[in-house]
C-alpha cells in the first residue's frame, strides 16, 4: 500500500488506507485550465440555454409544474408504439399533444402532453379525452393511467416566481452567513463558486436536451436538489476557507497563494472521501430510485461534481485573485485577514 | 473524567430509546399486546405523502370578487332606499365595472342643490365600510375600503374551506388536508389520500345546486313545444319551463318538461336543517328536511291553500320530485327520489351548512396512482437501503475500528430522524426520502471531517487523547458553519415549496441536526471511552 497516493500507515505495524496523505498540489498554478474548464463548461450551458429559449421560448426543458398543461403518465402492459398512441390521439380530435416514451424502455411507460389551456375553470377536459381515446384504441385493461398533473397558468406562473426567489434568497442567506462568520470576499466567492455550480447544473439539463435526450425536466423536485447542490457546494468551501483562516492565523509570513495551495491539499482527502460517499448516495437513488426521482438525482449527480471542483479551482482561487488585485503586485499574505473564528 | 462519561453514556441511552418510541408509536400508547408486527407499527406512525400513497391533490381558487359583488349589490340596494327615504334626488347607482372592480359604486345625476345633504347621508351611515370620494359632475364613487374588502375575501376563503371539508366529509378520506395555500391568493389546497375519482371529487367540491320547491303549473310534457302550447304559446313571466331529470322518480320522463311558477315557495336558506334517510316501504333513499319557523308559517300557508295541487322539487335546475299536496304540510318533510348516495349526503350538508359562498377555479390538480406510490415506495427504500451499505462499509474499510464509530452514529442518526417524524407527524415524501438518503452522505461528512483531523494530528506526533481532542476542537468550527448553511438552504425552500419539497426540506433538516449530536457528541463519547481503555502505547484504529 505504499505506491500512489495510497499512502502508509500511521503507526508502525499497523497499516490504514489513507488518500493522498501528503500531497503537494500547486493549485493556484493550474487557475488558468480551470478558468477554461468552468468558461467551456459554462459556455456550453449557456449556448445551449440560449438555443433552448429559440425554441421553446424558455432557457431549460421545464417541468410540467412550471410549464402548465396537462401531463398524463401511462403505463401500458406491452411495450408501447407511440406513433399508435399519436393516432389514437389524432382521432379522438386531442391537439398538439406531445408523446414521449418515459424513463426506462422495459418499463413500458408513455407521457402524454397537452399544452396549457387558458379556460382554467375546464381545466381537466383534456386527461378524459386522453383516457377515452386510449381505452378506445386498445381497451381498458391495456394500460394504467399512474399518474396526472394539470397545471393552470396561475400556479405555473407562482410555482416560477418561487423557484427563482428561493434559490436567491438561498445563495443571500449564505452570503450573509460567511459575512458574519468570514469576511465579504469569502461570501462573494463562496457564492460566485455556488453560482457557478448552479449555472452549469442547469445547463446540463438544456444541453442533454439539444443532444436528444428528451424528458429530463426542470421540475420542483429538481429545484429542491438544486438548492441542496447550493448548500452542498457551499459545505466543500467553507471547509477549504476555514483550513484557509487557520492557517493563516498560524503563518503570517507565508503568501496567500502558498496558504490556499496547502489548505488545499491538507482538506483534499476529506473533499475527495465526502464527496466520494454523497456521490454514492446520489447514484443509489439515481440508479435505483425510480423514474419520479430521475431529474432530482441527475441534477444532484452533475451538481456534487461540479460543486467539489468549484471549491477548489473556483471559490479558492478567487480568493488569492481578489488579494493580488488589491495588493498590486506585493504578494504578503496580509490580505484577506480573516476574522477569528467564533466558536 | 470516568464519571463524566457514564454520564453521556446513560444521555445518549436515553436519546436513542426515546426516538425508538417515537419512530414505533409516536406519542400514541404502545399497543403492543395486539400482535402487530412492528414493521407495521413503523408505518403507521409515518404520515406518507401523496406522492407514495396516492391520491388527489387540488389547487382551488375562490372567486372572492363574486362574494364582494353579493355584497355591495346589497349596499347598493341600501343606498338606493336611504336615499329614497331621505327624499334625495339621485339619477342611478351603478357598478361602472362590476366583472373587475366590484368593490366600486357610483351615485350619479345627484341634483346639486343637494349633494352636501347625499353626502352627509352616506359619511354618516357608511364611511366605517367605504370611502367615499365626490367626481366633478355631481357623481360620488363609493369603493369599499381595502381592509374592510380584504377580511370579505379572507372570511369567504375560510366560509369555502369550512363547505369543502363538509362535503368532502361524505368521500371518507381518512386524513384529508384543506386548508388556506399560497400567500394571499385566495387559494385552497386539498389533499385527498387514497383517492382516484378526480371527477367524483370535483363533483362533490365544487356542485352549486340550490334546491328549491316551486308549484307546479302545469307538466310534464314531452317536450318544450308542448309545454309552450299548453300556455297559449307564450310563457308569462312568473313562470318557467324546468326538464325533468332522468333520475327521477319514476325514471320514464327523462325528457319531460313542467311548467313552473318562478317564485319558489321554499328555497336554500329556507332549511334549517336536512338528514340522509329512506322510506320504510321501497327502500328509496329520502333526504328529510326542516325548515326555519318563518319558512315553515308560509310553507303551511301555502299547503293549506293548495291541498290537491301539485309541487316540484327542484336541484339544480332540473325537476328532481313532483308531490301532490295531500295535507297541509308545516315545517318538515321528505323529498323522494332516485338519489345517488353521494347526492342524498352532498344535498343534506348543503341544506344544513349552505352552498359555497363565491364559486372555485381549479388551477392545479393531480392524481397519483396507488401503483405509482407503492412503486415510489419500494424505489426509494432499495435506493436508500444501498446507500447507507455502500457508506457504511467503505467507512469500516477505510477507517476500520472508528469506521465502527461512524456507522454507529449514523445508525443512531437514522434513528433519531425516524423518531423525529413519528413524534411530529411530519409527513414522508418520496423527496423526503432522497433528504434521509443525502442526509447520510452529508452526515458522514462530519465523521470524515473528524477523523481526517485526527489523523493529521496523530501524524503530527501527538498522543492518541490528545489527538482525539485536537481533532474534535478544529473540526467542530467546520462542521458548525457547513450544517448551518445547509440547513439556511432547507429552511428556505421548507418556506417556498409545497407539498413533496416540503417533505424535502423536514427530512433534510432534522436529518442534519440530528447529526451535530450523533456525530460530534456522540462520536466523541465512543471515542473516549474507546481511549480510555487503551493500554499504554496502543494506538487508535483509525
Amino acid at each position: 500500500m505504499h505506491a500512489g497516493p495510497w499512502g502508509s500507515g500511521i503507526e508502525e505495524g499497523r497499516e490504514s488506507v489513507e488518500l493522498f496523505r501528503s500531497v503537494n498540489v500547486d493549485w493556484l498554478g493550474k487557475k488558468w485550465y480551470f478558468l477554461a474548464f468552468s468558461l467551456i463548461f459554462s459556455v456550453a450551458g449557456v449556448i445551449s440555454m440560449a438555443s433552448h429559449w429559440a425554441k421553446t421560448g424558455s432557457p431549460v426543458p421545464l417541468g410540467v409544474d412550471f410549464r402548465g398543461g396537462t401531463q398524463v403518465e401511462v403505463q401500458f402492459k406491452q411495450a408501447p408504439d407511440t406513433e399508435q398512441i399519436r393516432q389514437a390521439t389524432a382521432a379522438a380530435g386531442i391537439r398538439d399533444a406531445s408523446i414521449v416514451n418515459y424513463d426506462i424502455p422495459s418499463h413500458h411507460e408513455v407521457l402524454i402532453s397537452l399544452p396549457e389551456q387558458h379556460v382554467e375553470s375546464a381545466l381537466d377536459t383534456g386527461q378524459q379525452q386522453i383516457h377515452n381515446a386510449l381505452r378506445d384504441k386498445f381497451g381498458e385493461s391495456a394500460f394504467e393511467i399512474r399518474n396526472v398533473s394539470v397545471v393552470g397558468p396561475t400556479v405555473g406562473k407562482q410555482l416560477e416566481k418561487q423557484a427563482t426567489l428561493a434559490t436567491l434568497y438561498s445563495l443571500l442567506g449564505m452570503l450573509i452567513y460567511l459575512w458574519f462568520r468570514f469576511q465579504l470576499i469569502y461570501g462573494v466567492a463562496a457564492v460566485v463558486a455556488c453560482f457557478h455550480d448552479t449555472l452549469i447544473t442547469v445547463g446540463s439539463f438544456a444541453l442533454l436536451d439539444s443532444f436528444g435526450f428528451k424528458g429530463m425536466e426542470i421540475s420542483l423536485t429538481v429545484i429542491a436538489a438544486i438548492l441542496t447542490l447550493v448548500g452542498y457546494s457551499m459545505n466543500d468551501t467553507i471547509v477549504v476557507f476555514d483550513r484557509i483562516r487557520e492557517n493563516l492565523r498560524l503563518s503570517r509570513r507565508e503568501s496567500l497563494a502558498d496558504v490556499v495551495n496547502r489548505s488545499i491539499n491538507q482538506t483534499l482527502s476529506r473533499t475527495v472521501l465526502t464527496s466520494g460517499l454523497t456521490f454514492l448516495t446520489v447514484l443509489s437513488l439515481f440508479v435505483f430510485g425510480g423514474p419520479v426521482l430521475r431529474g432530482f438525482s441527475f441534477a444532484l449527480v452533475v451538481g456534487i461534481l461540479i460543486g467539489t471542483y468549484s471549491s477548489i479551482a473556483v471559490a479558492a482561487p478567487m480568493l488569492v485573485a481578489w488579494q493580488q488585485w488589491r495588493a498590486g503586485s506585493s504578494k504578503a499574505a496580509v490580505l484577506p485577514a480573516a476574522k477569528r473564528s467564533r466558536v | 473524567m470516568k464519571k463524566n462519561l457514564k454520564q453521556k453514556i446513560v444521555i445518549i441511552i436515553g436519546v436513542l430509546v426515546v426516538f425508538l418510541y417515537g419512530a414505533f408509536f409516536g406519542f400514541d400508547a404502545p399497543r403492543l399486546g395486539g400482535g402487530q408486527p412492528l414493521l407495521n407499527q413503523l408505518t403507521q406512525h409515518i404520515h406518507l405523502g401523496l406522492d407514495l400513497q396516492g391520491g388527489v391533490h387540488l389547487i382551488l381558487q375562490v372567486q372572492v370578487k363574486e362574494a364582494v359583488g353579493t355584497e355591495t349589490d346589497n349596499t347598493l340596494a341600501r343606498i338606493e332606499q336611504d336615499l329614497k327615504t331621505a327624499k334625495l334626488t339621485i339619477s342611478q347607482v351603478t357598478k361602472p365595472d362590476p366583472a373587475n372592480h366590484p368593490q366600486t359604486m357610483r351615485i350619479e345625476g345627484i341634483n346639486p342643490t343637494q349633494s352636501n345633504a347625499v353626502r352627509s347621508l352616506l359619511d354618516s351611515k357608511y364611511s366605517n365600510e367605504y370611502d367615499i370620494s365626490g367626481g366633478s359632475d355631481n357623481s360620488l364613487t363609493v369603493t369599499m375600503k381595502p381592509n374592510i374588502e380584504k377580511a370579505l375575501d379572507d372570511k369567504t376563503v375560510q366560509n369555502a374551506i369550512e363547505v369543502i371539508r363538509d362535503r368532502v366529509d361524505s368521500l371518507g378520506v381518512s386524513e384529508p388536508i384543506i386548508q388556506q395555500y399560497g400567500l394571499g391568493d385566495n387559494q385552497i389546497l386539498v389533499e385527498l389520500p387514497g383517492i382516484s375519482d378526480l371527477d367524483r371529487v370535483k363533483n362533490i367540491i365544487s356542485t352549486t345546486a340550490r334546491l328549491s320547491i316551486h308549484a307546479v303549473v302545469g307538466g310534464p310534457y314531452p317536450d318544450e313545444q308542448a309545454a309552450l302550447a299548453s300556455v297559449g304559446g307564450n310563457l308569462p313571466s312568473d313562470q318557467e319551463l324546468v326538464h325533468g331529470s332522468g333520475s327521477m322518480a319514476t325514471g320514464s320522463d327523462v325528457d319531460s318538461v313542467y311548467v313552473l311558477q318562478r317564485v319558489a315557495i321554499v328555497a336554500g336558506t329556507d332549511f334549517r336543517s336536512a338528514d340522509p334517510g329512506s322510506d320504510s316501504n321501497t327502500g328509496q333513499r329520502t333526504v328529510r328536511f326542516t325548515l326555519t319557523n318563518e319558512a315553515g308559517d308560509k310553507f303551511y300557508e301555502y299547503t293549506s291553500a293548495n291541498v290537491g295541487h301539485s309541487m316540484a322539487v327542484v336541484l339544480g335546475g332540473r325537476v328532481k320530485e313532483v308531490a301532490n299536496i295531500e295535507s297541509a304540510i308545516r315545517d318538515s318533510g321528505e323529498i323522494r327520489g332516485s338519489f345517488s348516495t353521494d347526492e342524498v349526503a352532498i344535498l343534506s350538508k348543503m341544506l344544513r351548512t349552505g352552498a359555497l359562498p363565491a364559486s372555485l377555479n381549479y388551477l392545479e390538480d393531480r392524481t397519483v396512482g396507488a401503483s405509482l406510490g407503492a412503486d415510489s415506495i419500494r424505489q426509494g427504500i432499495t435506493a436508500a437501503i444501498v446507500g447507507v451499505l455502500l457508506v457504511m462499509i467503505f467507512m469500516l474499510v477505510y477507517y476500520r475500528g472508528s469506521g465502527i464509530n461512524a456507522d454507529l452514529a449514523l445508525f443512531l442518526n437514522l434513528v433519531i430522524l425516524l423518531g423525529f417524524m413519528g413524534f411530529s407527524g411530519a409527513t414522508l415524501t418520496l423527496p423526503g426520502i432522497a433528504g434521509v438518503i443525502l442526509t447520510i452522505g452529508m452526515g458522514v461528512d462530519s465523521n470524515v471531517l473528524i477523523f481526517e483531523r485526527i489523523r493529521e494530528e496523530m501524524r503530527a506526533g501527538k498522543a492518541p487523547s490528545a489527538a482525539v481532542d485536537q481533532g474534535f476542537a478544529h473540526a467542530w468550527t467546520t462542521i458548525l458553519d457547513t450544517h448551518v448553511t445547509t440547513i439556511v438552504s432547507a429552511a428556505i425552500l421548507f418556506l417556498f415549496g409545497s407539498g413533496p419539497v416540503k417533505g424535502f426540506a423536514v427530512t433534510l433538516t432534522f436529518g442534519l441536526a440530528a447529526n451535530l449530536f450523533t456525530a460530534v457528541y456522540v462520536s466523541r463519547v465512543i471515542f473516549d471511552t474507546h481511549v480510555n481503555n487503551l493500554k499504554t502505547g496502543e494506538a487508535v484504529s483509525i
